[in-house]
């Protein structure tokens, strides 16, 4: 079951040729290319170290941005997360795959970072937020009261199709924005799921494994990252009178 | 909608994500799947959220500012050269 799945129940509107994240493993699979990859590195060969760092460093970067919110911040961490990479590549043993290992190094290389400099957001909020259980994903003014005679609970009013709006308007980069936004305003630990998810295509034992949460708590903080970015959307679609 | 086995609008919004992950078990998931093939909002509101998964993978797209390549290949041959 893959982490996209779910039913054909009907095709999905007219998003048409968007792409889904990568796989994350697609380029990556089978631990021969992995190991072949560390000896070179090992070796010292610079071009699988510049096509390892083409390869990563927009990740690096996005993932960064989510611990320190300035840019210039942002590029140091990444750029002290590659020198803790090399340092600690004779010692890697190839139990995690190179990406979750550069990731870890990240993960630390913030995390000092924001002991030096207390400007950023605090470290101790991320993965200890409040997750509410019973906080509903969508607002219950939304439906129709559980007394209602024909249709309790149902939608008071029907959500509109993205589909029938232009695939061009949909996917500007006016809509990518929001996005962007709707994402930079999520409390960090959702912003860490969802950015590892959906942006990069990770797998949910991949985000559960290098952010040490479980498999319930991943899925909970996707649910409401997905569900806030979608009520953005909304907001600024719906606004524009689409339909 | 009045029949207590049937998921209601308010129920299945709930079950979105799960539905989506592939984790909901089948019983769940047959009534999750009834309840769409008779609700068009519900629906609606399933491909929003599939294509609110779109366009989030969309970010990848848009550049970033990343440290200077030049100065990670220097730190590269410091390294190579210990």
């Amino acid at each position: 079951m893959g982490p996209k799945g779910g039913s054909e129940v009907r095709p999905y509107g007219r998003i048409g040729n968007t792409r889904m994240p990568d796989h994350p493993d697609a380029a990556e699979s089978g631990a021969a290319t992995e190991e072949e990859l560390l000896a070179a590195l090992r070796r010292g060969d610079e071009d699988a170290f510049a096509a390892l760092v083409e390869k990563h460093n927009a990740m690096l970067m996005r993932m960064a941005m989510i611990y320190v919110r300035d840019r210039s911040v942002a590029e140091d961490v990444v750029q002290e997360t590659w020198i803790g990479f090399l340092e600690s590549l004779t010692r890697f043993e190839g139990r995690a795959s190179i990406k979750t290992w550069i990731f870890r190094i990240l993960i630390n290389s913030a995390k000092k970072r924001l002991r030096r400099d207390r400007r950023s957001i605090p470290f101790s909020s991320l993965g200890t937020e409040d997750l509410d259980p019973s906080e509903p994903m969508v607002d219950p003014e939304r439906f129709l009261g559980p007394a209602h005679s024909r249709w309790p609970h149902h939608w008071r009013s029907t959500p509109p199709n993205w589909g029938d709006m232009p695939e061009s308007r949909l996917v500007s980069g006016e809509t990518i924005g929001i996005v962007r936004r709707a994402i930079e305003s999520l409390a960090p630990a959702q912003r860490e799921v969802i950015t590892l998810r959906d942006v990069e295509g990770w797998t949910s034992d991949e985000v559960c494994n290098v952010l040490g949460i479980s498999d319930t708590n991943q899925r909970v903080l996707l649910h409401r990252a997905r569900s806030k970015v979608r009520r953005e959307l909304e907001k600024y679609l719906d606004d524009e009178k689409i339909a | 909608m009045t029949d207590p086995a049937e998921m209601s609008c308010r129920e299945l919004v709930e079950l979105v994500n799960e539905y989506l992950e592939g984790e909901l078990d089948p019983d769940e998931r047959a009534r999750f799947e009834s309840h769409l093939h008779e609700c068009e909002g519900c629906l609606n509101y399933l491909n929003q959220m599939r294509q609110t998964i779109e366009l989030v993978g969309r970010l990848t797209e848009e550049s970033v500012p990343a440290p200077a390549i030049d100065e990670l290949m220097s730190a590269f041959r410091t390294w190579k050269a210990n």
